[in-house]
């Protein structure tokens, strides 16, 4: 077997088994940090000798039964320092068992436990991006343009506050499991958006590492949690997202709208995967909850072959469903845009101008004035929204698209 | 596991009777549970005197050791399994005292 090739084992068991591999220590010792200790020390140790020994048939296996010595040896070494209180920690595990065809993957467990909601939001992004995900904490911190140390410490800080005030090891119950879930994909949804608009002027505009990682966690809990009707939707609205990458932004590095996309550059077999999650959804004839209805949006868009054909009163109608289960100024900005495919940019204007309270501070809310000024033929007005827009936006292709607009203003 | 729930006050009144009534309930209920350990009101920061006695003699100090808006006003010692049980039974007592509650492990 070559190099590359054992090289891509290695990859491919770090993709498949690190979150298996965490959660089953986890769950055996009770303790994230041993268990991310151990499972890195594993794979460093796959690294050197798969390309001797070769890749062993079964490299979940392998990882996991390594990793667990590991474990253990680190458990002796620190035995010998102070002997009760690890004791009592090898013994921590009053989970009763599962009822069979419970959901009981430990995976789950892993992921319920980063997230959650004793923890700050940026400390479940980062725990479940390295305990679930398997990102080191350099690639964490750099996602987040953070310093690696302060990163280490957000970490260590969440895995001491997790053991020190028991936050369970566990899928929480029925009764809390769908605002505990409503929580995880909060966490994914952000890991997304942060690659799909990322942020700050010395990044890529678009992070695929950080979309591709959201994407896989979502595909995880949908294998997982497969009945869920917003796990489909948010993973249905990530692929349709994703879908459009290549048009999103120019060959000179702009942000192009969905109005001015080249369509035939589309992912078909994403949009496919897509719309099969939204109509699966919609047979299921339960009432959608909000990533549902933003697939939903996503899947009219991407029904489209041409932007003449968009069914724009389907949007608004899914816009006004929205609003009423999420009345956010930010679904009101979004639902205006598409009033003014309808009912034309003085209507919308209208509507956007109400938001100024809420949304002065939102570079989105200036760009969508700018443009509907432009449209009603307002250059002065337009030019003033334009120039808030650029001031207030991060996205370095959406600066560059924005700026162009400007500068091309009568 | 036992965990601190701490009372954070910022007004100057004590508990109304109402919130008094709704406490006893509260109580009654940790105890049929299990989960009482041990609970209290605490006088205003104003009665609290910090005595420090590292020195050669000890210093007696009127008033709180932080002065501050926001203060403890009281606390429970809850037994429960983990967190979630700690924070769910939390969740409750601020209703019922009506004031934000601070939950902590001991160690």
């Amino acid at each position: 077997m070559s190099v590359i090739d054992v090289r891509e084992a290695v990859t491919q068991a770090h993709h498949e088994e690190w979150a298996r591999v965490v959660a089953s220590l986890t769950r055996r010792f009770g303790d994230l940090d041993i268990a991310e200790e151990a499972a890195a020390e594993a794979f460093a140790t796959a690294v050197q000798r798969w390309p001797a020994d070769g890749v062993p048939p079964n490299p979940g296996a392998w990882l996991t039964i390594t990793a667990n010595r590991k474990a253990i040896d680190r458990i002796r070494r620190e035995n010998k320092r102070d002997d009760k209180q690890n004791e009592a920690q090898l013994l921590y595990d009053d989970d009763p068992p599962e009822p069979a065809g419970a959901i009981d993957d430990e995976r789950l467990r892993l992921i319920f436990t980063c997230c959650h909601p004793a923890l700050a939001m940026e400390t479940r992004v980062a725990l479940t991006l390295r305990m679930v995900a398997g990102l080191t904490v350099p690639e964490i911190a750099r996602a987040f343009l953070v310093q690696e140390t302060a990163m280490g410490q957000r970490i260590t800080r969440a895995k001491a506050k997790i053991k020190a005030a028991r936050i369970p090891y566990r899928v929480p119950s029925a009764e809390d499991l769908p605002a505990r879930v409503s929580g995880v994909l909060a966490v994914l949804f952000l890991v997304f958006n942060e690659g799909y608009l990322a942020t700050g002027p010395d990044t890529d505009p678009v992070r695929h590492d950080l979309i591709a990682e959201a994407i896989r966690l979502t595909r995880l809990i949908r294998a997982l949690m497969p009945e869920d009707g917003e796990v489909a939707g948010l993973l249905a609205l990530m692929l349709l997202t994703e879908a459009r990458r290549t048009a999103r932004v120019s060959a000179g590095g702009e942000l192009v709208t969905l109005v001015e996309q080249d369509r035939g550059t589309w992912d078909s077999a994403l949009i496919a995967e897509g719309h099969r999650l939204v109509r699966e959804r919609l047979a299921a004839r339960v009432a959608p909850g909000r990533y549902q209805i933003l697939a939903a949006i996503s899947a009219v868009h991407t029904s489209a072959r041409d932007v003449r054909d968009t069914d724009w009163s389907q949007i608004v109608a899914l816009y006004d469903q929205l609003v009423r289960i999420d009345p956010s100024p930010i679904i009101a900005l979004n639902r205006a845009i598409a009033v003014a495919e309808i009912d034309g940019p003085e209507v919308a204007l209208a509507a956007v101008d109400h938001l100024e309270d809420k949304l002065a501070g939102y570079h989105a809310y200036h760009a969508t004035r700018a443009d509907l000024l432009r449209r009603l033929g307002r250059s002065h007005k337009s030019r003033a929204a334009y120039d808030k827009a650029i001031e207030l936006a991060g996205n370095t292709a959406e600066i560059a698209a924005l700026t162009r607009r400007r500068d091309q203003l009568g | 596991m036992q965990y601190l729930v701490s009372v954070i006050d910022d007004t100057a009144g004590l508990a109304t009777p109402d919130e008094m009534a709704a406490i006893d309930v509260f109580n009654d209920r940790l105890k049929a549970e299990g989960h009482w350990v041990f609970a209290g009101g605490l006088g205003a920061p104003s009665s609290a005197t910090v005595i420090d006695n590292r020195g050669e003699e000890a210093i007696f100090t009127d008033g709180p050791f932080v002065e501050s808006k926001e203060y403890l006003a009281g606390f429970w010692i809850m037994e429960a399994a983990d967190l979630d049980v700690a924070l769910t039974l939390a969740a409750e007592g601020s209703k019922a005292c009506n004031r934000k509650l601070e939950v902590r492990p001991f160690l």
